[in-house]
């Protein structure tokens, strides 16, 4: 059953936290060689439901290639949303919302140089993202190294839905290094580092926190969240595959992240890569995720206006995760199809499973305030696609 | 923002390391004859870019983490 919560400054509509910035989409470390990518097209519809959110959309992806030097691609991404999330239900009121996403880049390869220009655009009713991205990689040693660095620049618009005078923005920029090195025969491997500054209104404008409250009949009350306006981040990953002798690959991955509101985290993935007869595909993969909450975080205040800044959000809360994957892929030939050399359709289902530290469901009305019991839930992502090469 | 300085001079301080060792002349010591492992679709780390961009956003969606993630070079659908 949903409480009523009349205290709380929110509309009928939120912004999801699934508004992220497209900064770090755009992002592309190398692969093992500076070549120019395959002529290809990709049709995905993707599937993402649990703790009360749904989240589908197609995304379309089409690649070609002129003279073997350039390569031009675009992507046009939706994320249709309904959402009944935890934040939602008990302090305002169920929403749809969709966000519609347009990226456009241009590949360059000029000897063993190889140079990316992208653009992404996405808009939603209430927040706007532009992001800019210039990357340029090289081989190196015999073609055994590859390294990379990026840059882009990102400009976000965030608007109220209840308050169309409300208008603030966001400057992000984000410094990318990227090396890839050949180790064996049989094993490749990647160090990746990203470092992400943000400027501008980093709250999320329905968003409230909550603190005790005597003379509330629920003990506690809500008032805005505040974050700092400043944000720098840091993260660094490692990554490997390795080929085994009967042709299948088993991949990991440890990253680990820092930023200046105290959040660190780390997350370790291990990955199987197995081909079945001739056509089939299958893989399996497991991560953890962990990370600690934000110097600003915490579930109950003791009183209002406790400190200078204030959040709420379970994303800065204490939390670990853990995804387990599965999917399958049909590799299929020219026979069928004229124009195209080959293709795949793909079916992938990921189980997330999420368990909080300090972040407490409010929705047990008869529990003491401050004991509420600890929110988890698990979510189901689902991506089905069909990729073709020409 | 120390904090990203510091990271950045160790990474420069890596790199001028590893360009050191190039006076060492240490060879490749994997020809490209000997790499059709290395080739094989399965051994990408991002066989299908768009697939792994949305796992990247449900991610950066539900995670305070951000930044890093595995990705394809220029941007999105490559090798």
């Amino acid at each position: 059953m949903l409480k009523v919560v009349p205290e709380v400054d929110v509309v009928a509509t939120r912004r999801a936290r699934w508004s992220v910035a497209v900064l770090t989409i755009l992002i592309g470390g190398a692969g093992y060689a500076a070549v120019l990518p395959e002529d290809r097209a990709d049709a995905m519809y993707h599937s993402y439901d649990g703790g009360g959110l749904e989240v589908t959309g197609p995304s379309y992806l089409i690649r070609k290639g002129f003279k073997d030097k350039v390569s031009a691609w675009s992507n046009y991404y939706v994320d249709s949303i309904s959402s009944a999330s935890i934040d939602v239900v008990t302090t305002a009121s169920p929403y749809n919302e969709q966000r519609d996403e347009v990226s456009a880049g241009l590949d360059y390869l000029h000897g063993k140089t190889f140079m990316g220009l992208s653009f992404t655009n996405s808009e939603e009713s209430d927040y706007t993202a532009n992001a800019v991205r210039f990357g340029i990689s090289q081989d190196f040693f015999g073609d055994l190294t590859t390294l990379g660095v990026s840059y882009a620049r990102g400009w976000d618009t965030v608007r109220n839905n209840s308050d169309a005078t409300f208008e603030e923005d966001i400057d992000r920029q984000s410094y990318r290094v990227d090396l890839s090195q050949i180790i064996t025969r049989n094993m490749v491997m990647s160090l990746n580092y990203e470092g992400i500054t943000d400027e501008g209104y980093l709250n999320n404008p329905y968003r409230s926190v909550r603190y005790a409250d005597q003379s509330s009949d629920l003990g506690y009350s809500y008032q805005p969240e505040v974050y700092p306006r400043t944000k720098t981040s840091s993260a660094f990953a490692m990554r490997g595959r390795y080929f085994l002798p009967y042709r299948a690959a088993l991949s990991g991955e440890v990253r680990y992240y820092t930023d200046t509101w105290d959040v660190d985290a780390y997350n370790i993935e291990v990955g199987y890569t197995h081909p079945l007869w001739e056509r089939w595909v299958i893989e399996l993969r497991y991560r953890y995720y962990d990370q600690s909450a934000a110097e600003f975080y915490s579930d109950l205040f003791p009183r209002q206006d406790y400190q200078n800044f204030l959040a709420r959000d379970k994303e800065l809360a204490s939390f670990s995760s853990h995804t387990l994957g599965a999917g399958i892929t049909y590799q299929f030939g020219t026979g069928l199809m004229p124009f195209f050399k080959r293709g795949e359709a793909s079916l992938f289902a990921d189980y997330l499973q999420f368990d909080y530290d300090d972040f407490r469901d409010l929705r047990d009305a008869g529990a003491a305030v401050g004991d509420e019991p600890l929110y988890e839930f698990n979510s189901t992502v689902l991506r089905a696609y069909i990729s073709l090469w020409y | 923002m120390s904090k990203l300085l510091k990271h950045l001079t160790l990474i420069v301080l890596l790199g001028t390391a590893l360009g050191g060792c190039s006076s060492f002349e240490l060879k490749p010591w994997v020809s490209p004859y000997e790499r059709n492992h290395l080739a094989d679709p399965i051994m990408s780390f991002s066989r299908d870019p768009i697939a792994l961009a949305y796992l990247h956003h449900v991610y950066q969606a539900r995670e305070g983490a951000r930044g890093a993630e595995g990705g394809s070079g220029g941007g999105c659908g490559c090798n």
